[in-house]
């Protein structure tokens, strides 16, 4: 599973490079999150706008993700594409994160 | 990267806006099958938005199958026909794994989220999706044959 965490402006964010997250990758998802995250800012920002597709494994990857944090951390998600959008609709799990329409708002791209 | 082993497509179609498939029951080979439905639909002129809806419950019914029709077991073949009739979508999924528990449909009900977080479900939403995303869905034992059947509605 391809994740990529860069830190700046007090969040980590985390941005998901591959285009599915279903159950076929659900463990390492969740498995790589646990390492991105042990380290950095407290704010986690998942940029999820690569994603344009998620079943009902990947999203229960990233509920567990959010579980696993330590304590007093925070897991935002960014960019939901819209079959994405539809799935945290549909599961009402939209009501349990703050999520942002695009990462680039709350974290500026670092020009390279 | 999953490398997902593509679907055979079944010959004679029986119709020309008809898919036939067959794939073996496992998570790897599921990716495979879901791209061909959905190119499949895109060619039929289907909206992004309506193929989306059609890959999430048919992704979600073919996790279960590899999931649990198919636990504890080498992976059989799954047998995959997907047929528009009128203003509808319909997709038979027929499998020799185990039967669903109570050879009955699981009724995908809405968990209860306003828990701590630390008690947030991390799964049980494939028939919930199943359910809100298709307009019927059917399911037969038939001897030692799962046969499930998702219709959506085109309109």
């Amino acid at each position: 599973m391809n994740l990529h965490s860069t830190h700046g402006n007090g969040i980590n964010l985390i941005t998901v490079t591959d285009t599915r997250i279903d159950s076929s990758v659900a463990i390492s998802f969740k498995d790589t999150m646990r390492t991105l995250t042990e380290q950095g800012p407290d704010h986690i920002l998942l940029d999820l706008s690569n994603v344009a597709f998620i079943d009902s494994s990947g999203l229960g990857a990233i509920v567990a993700s959010m579980k696993q944090l330590g304590r007093g951390k925070q897991l935002d998600l960014a960019g939901l594409t819209p079959d994405v959008a539809k799935v945290f609709r549909l599961t009402r799990m939209e009501t349990v994160f703050n999520i942002h329409k695009n990462a680039a708002s709350l974290v500026p791209r670092p020009v390279s | 990267m999953v490398r997902s082993r593509p679907p055979t497509v079944v010959y004679p179609v029986s119709s020309p806006g008809s898919l036939s498939l067959q794939f073996d029951g496992c998570v790897a080979d599921i990716r495979g099958a879901l791209d061909s439905v959905r190119s499949h639909l895109a060619a039929l002129g289907l909206s992004d938005e309506r193929c989306g809806a059609v890959e999430i419950a048919l992704a979600e019914a073919l996790n279960n199958i590899a999931e649990h029709a198919f636990a504890g077991r080498p992976p059989g073949p799954v047998y995959l026909d997907a047929e528009v009739e009128g203003t509808c979508l319909r997709i038979n999924l027929f499998d020799l794994g185990c039967p669903l528990p109570g050879q009955t449909l699981p009724t995908g009900l809405h968990h209860d989220l306003d828990v701590a977080p630390d008690a947030l479900p991390e799964g049980g939403f494939g028939w919930l999706l199943i359910r809100e995303l298709t307009e019927e869905v059917s399911y037969i034992r038939s001897g030692a044959e799962n046969r499930l059947t998702l219709v959506f509605s085109l309109e």
